[in-house]
């Protein structure tokens, strides 16, 4: 046993901030001059090095971890970190400007960042005109890339959106969704119905353009698109 | 030869179908073509009657279709141009004696003979309309410039769409250009707006089409008559060649607006 610590073990590892370098425990001067020569025996492998140190229990003071980086850095090796578990030695390294954690990632420092990725609502997409006699359903919202002719019919549960001239049939919030709207380029329809509330619009007095339809009060609402009205 | 099968249809009844195909018929055939015409409305057969050629009626569709003549009995020359011939619909039948699968294999036959063959459509959307559709390579759909026929149209250009028998092209039959000035009739821009589909012809409305219907000698005979005219440049756009479309009345940029609404249509 007494010929085991003698001999005290010196484990070298690489890590990210350079070398990590754990000694075993025992007479200090040991351990350090058992270091200093395998440092030398690996002069090349050593040289330029930014060397952590564990120290394991050992106690040690400013002026024995001081010299040591003195000679380390005659060497041509930075000590930058002194481990131990021993609060002294930690005082002394901190006296010394070295630091006593590899890790300096703080553990709360990550935050979540903001979530900017929205789901959506399930939606239906046609790109064509529809002709009479066909029909859109859907659980959902419909948009219509095109006409929708009289004699056509779209019924969604949430919002009927039309990228093109509306003169068919539409029903937007079919079960009775009252928030669902109703929007075309040009509105001049056959029936409009939003939830339970329906209207038949008058179309001779109709200026084209962008509007939307909507319930207010109980009641159907045409209003046109203003950019301005958030 | 490879016919061309031409389906002429229109929802709505009543808005020239019959008259159309009779009319284009002649016109191809005139042109040197030879052209074979079916009568596809089973019961309520009237191009035999535009035609005159109602008395030479001794085999038909039907008969045809259920084996007991061959084709060639069926067709019925016509006495003014050779090359033109009539398969007409049984009268004593109806829609369903025919399917749509018996009118694919009768055009099939007839495609290598002749040079066009002309299907009148019955009005409706239903076996009719169905069976005259199956074997077409092209529609014409065939409007009047009115709401409700233009609706049927819409209609129509849908099915036909949906059959993937399309693009369909449109004829405006009926226009009368009085009307239309006055405000009083949908111009041919109003039609096509709503329709959007490529138009082929516009024929203005002409007391000599009636007449011509009675005598049995359709309209097309006569290039003298504005409707003759019309339907003769409908028959030179079928073959392939740009024949501009005729001014109905003095209003001259009336018309060079359609043609420009025309050309970048598909």
């Amino acid at each position: 046993m007494a010929e085991l610590s003698a001999r005290p073990t010196i484990q070298i590892k690489g890590i990210r901030e350079g070398l990590l370098v754990t000694l075993s425990d025992g007479d200090w001067l040991t351990v350090q001059n058992a270091l200093l020569v395998q440092i030398e025996e690996q002069r090349s492998f050593f040289q330029g090095a930014k060397l952590a140190l564990d120290v394991g229990n050992a106690i040690l003071h400013a002026a024995e971890l001081g010299s040591l980086r003195d000679k380390l850095s005659d060497k041509g090796i930075s000590l930058w970190a002194v481990i131990s578990n021993s609060p002294t030695t930690d005082t002394a390294s901190q006296l010394l400007g070295l630091a006593t954690r590899l890790n300096t990632v703080r553990p709360d420092r990550s935050i979540k960042s903001i979530d900017t990725s929205l789901d959506g609502e399930a939606a239906v997409m046609v790109q064509r005109n529809l002709r009479s006699g066909f029909t859109i359903n859907f659980e959902g919202h419909v948009c219509v890339m095109g006409d929708v002719n009289p004699g056509a019919e779209i019924r969604a549960s949430g919002n009927v959106i039309i990228w093109g001239r509306l003169k068919g049939g539409a029903h937007a919030g079919e079960g009775g969704n009252g928030n669902a709207v109703v929007c075309a380029l040009d509105m001049t329809p056959t029936v409009l119905r939003i939830a339970d509330v329906e209207m038949i619009v008058d179309n001779r007095k109709h200026k084209p353009g962008p509007q939307i339809a909507r319930l207010v009060n109980g009641k159907i609402e045409v209003q046109t698109w203003d950019p301005k009205e958030r | 030869m490879t016919a061309k099968v031409v389906t002429v249809t229109s929802g709505k009844g009543g808005v020239g179908k019959t008259t159309t195909t009779a009319n284009l018929a002649v016109a191809l055939a005139a042109l040197g073509d030879k052209v074979v015409c079916i009568d596809g409305d089973i019961g309520l057969r009237n191009l035999d009657v535009i035609l005159g050629l109602e008395n030479r009626i001794v085999y038909d569709l039907v008969d045809v279709v259920e084996g007991r003549c061959r084709l060639r009995q069926a067709m019925i020359r016509d006495k003014r141009l050779e090359e033109l011939y009539l398969i007409p619909a049984a009268q004593t039948r109806d829609k369903s004696a025919v399917s749509p699968s018996d009118m694919v294999h009768l055009c099939d036959e007839l495609r290598p003979e002749v040079d066009w063959v002309l299907i009148d459509s019955p009005a409706g959307i239903e076996r009719g309309f169905r069976n005259a559709l199956a074997p077409a390579d092209m529609a014409l759909v065939v409007t009047n410039p009115e709401i409700s026929a233009v609706r049927d149209a819409d209609r129509i250009i849908g099915l036909i769409e949906a059959e993937e028998k399309g693009p369909a092209r449109l004829i405006i039959n009926r226009l009368n250009p009085v009307l239309v000035k006055r405000g009083d009739m949908l111009n041919a821009e109003d039609v096509l707006e709503l329709l959007a589909i490529q138009l082929i012809g516009i024929v203005p409305e002409d007391e000599n089409v009636v007449v011509s219907a009675n005598r049995g000698s359709p309209v097309a005979f006569d290039l003298k008559t504005r409707a003759g005219l019309a339907f003769q440049n409908i028959a030179r756009r079928l073959k392939g060649e740009e024949v501009p479309f005729m001014p109905l009345d003095d209003k001259d940029d009336f018309f060079s607006r359609i043609s420009r609404m025309m050309r970048p249509g598909g």
